[in-house]
């Protein structure tokens, strides 16, 4: 590969939707097994459009079912297909069950999720609800925060999920709407690049008429303990190999990605934290509140599972306050997903800093860089009363 | 299947079973609560137990005058069914 590599990569005009698609197609995927109606997305409609133009040689396959088109995936990544679908919402959901399957068989499906919000009521428009909910089904999950990120996030998924010492499936998420149906410049890869970069899959273990095996098979008190803590193993490798990944992908691409996205930090006295497209509109609130004289900074999460822990520590260990913003809420809970996520992390400092939790844009909500600069006041109010946290807080409802 | 449990570093990857009919080794037999024993006196190798055993484990008998049929105890759930269907009630069911 040459030093100007990044001379030659074409610029395009895409939605969040159509740059998973490209991606999928340059990664010559064998398999999309997809549920083809709401709340499904325009990403295997374009898919479809590449398979029967013939500029992907894949199997596609329309199940009836969200729960039929996951279950369609296991079978085809176990045979050793490179294999893809996309999701979102209630259809994410309605697959809960076989999402712990394809990770409990180690299978290393990419799954796209224009990430939206859970009925009742109805709404199809963004927020983390349903990739929150599918959290512990042993799934690696990044967030992208714009189409360009779900573009490489989707080439570099393939990648990770299908070494034989991860075999993980992954969820490559973005918000719904905000980021699917946003046209942006995105720079994709020659497609010899991406051939290069992502050979076809070559599965040690498969499904071979020639060499029988058994998947699936029953485990009791005796052993399931063991498979799982081999999945935990599994989660905490890949975890290892992210500073490779990202490197192995800067060179390719001259994109350089981390687990977090951070901003600002440098002497930070209090960080927004958050995940998707809001990093973005945080990013703005924090040079907003420079302005002000706020020392402010940012800390994106691009990887979610496996939790990048000692990124999130060195990020906040200096801080007086800490505002997490979650686009999903946990009724009852003591907080939200990333707050706690992060409560966890910083736990092991011997001093915490303040820390509140903000849940905002729900259903869609448009999150604006006043709300953040607000809740970033409110923090450091609470800070400068000298308490730790507070409840959960709503940006954006109206009282 | 060894008798010593594998660790979850020893056990393959998902559970994956690479050795075909390796269920062999596993004896449901010892599932059985009960176990059918044949009198073989009253025994008129009709063969309907040979035919209603859901495992299979009556195992036909060829070349002995003396019986038709044997149990194969490895694998013997203790169900009983045999025992049932017996037109003759040649096989009783013992505790054990």
């Amino acid at each position: 590969m040459s030093a100007t590599k990044e001379y030659n990569q074409k610029a395009l005009g895409l939605r969040g939707n159509d740059a998973v698609a490209y991606a999928v197609k340059q990664a010559n995927v064998d398999v999309i097994a997809a549920y083809p109606i709401t709340p499904q997305t325009l990403m295997v409609e374009e898919l479809s459009r590449f398979v029967a133009s013939g500029e992907l040689k894949a199997k596609y396959i329309n199940t009836e079912s969200e729960h039929s088109a996951m279950s369609g995936c296991i079978g085809a990544s176990l045979a050793g297909a490179r294999t893809f679908t996309a999701t979102a919402s209630q259809g994410l959901a309605y697959m809960h069950e076989a999402l712990y399957a394809a990770s409990g068989l180690r299978c290393p499906i990419v799954m796209a999720v224009a990430c939206r919000a859970l009925s009742a009521p109805i709404n199809i428009h963004g927020d983390h609800s349903d990739v929150f909910g599918s959290r512990d089904a042993g799934w690696m999950q990044v967030f992208c925060e714009n189409p360009q990120e779900a573009y490489d996030m989707t080439l570099l998924g393939f990648k990770l999920a299908e070494r034989e010492d991860v075999l993980t499936p992954i969820m490559v998420n973005f918000d719904g709407f905000i980021t699917s149906h946003c046209l942006e410049r995105v720079e994709v890869l020659p497609d010899e690049m991406v051939n290069e970069y992502l050979p076809p899959r070559n599965a040690k273990l498969k499904l071979d008429v020639d060499k029988p095996m058994t998947f699936g098979a029953f485990a009791l008190q005796d052993y399931y303990f063991e498979f799982k803590r081999q999945q935990h193993e599994a989660m905490e490798h890949a975890y290892r190999l992210m500073p490779e990944m990202w490197s192995e992908y800067a060179k390719l691409s001259g994109r350089n990605y981390a687990n977090v996205r951070t901003y600002r930090l440098t002497n930070a006295d209090v960080v927004i934290v958050s995940a998707g497209s809001t990093s973005g509109t945080a990013r703005y609130a924090v040079d907003e509140l420079r302005q002000q004289k706020i020392r402010a900074g940012a800390l994106g999460i691009r990887l979610f599972r496996p939790w990048p822990g000692p990124e999130v520590l060195k990020a906040l260990k200096n801080v007086k306050a800490v505002a997490v913003l979650d686009r999903a809420t946990s009724l009852g809970a003591p907080g939200t997903t990333l707050y706690e996520d992060v409560a966890t992390t910083l736990y092991a400092l011997p001093k915490q800093p303040t820390l509140t939790n903000y849940v905002y844009g729900l259903g869609g909500r448009d999150i604006r860089t006043r709300d953040i600069v607000k809740a970033v006041r409110e923090t450091l109010k609470l800070a400068s009363d000298k308490k730790k946290v507070s409840p959960i807080k709503f940006l954006g409802v109206r009282e | 299947m060894s008798s010593k449990k594998q660790s979850w570093k020893e056990v393959t990857i998902a559970g994956v079973i690479t050795t075909p009919r390796s269920s062999l080794e596993y004896k449901t037999g010892v599932w059985r609560s009960q176990t059918p024993v044949i009198d073989y006196a009253k025994c008129t190798k009709c063969l309907i137990c040979w035919i209603y055993c859901p495992e299979p484990t009556i195992v036909r008998i060829t070349g002995n005058p003396e019986k038709a049929v044997e149990i194969d105890q490895n694998y013997c759930k203790g169900c009983g069914i045999c025992a049932q269907v017996c037109p003759v009630k040649a096989i009783e069911m013992r505790q054990g």
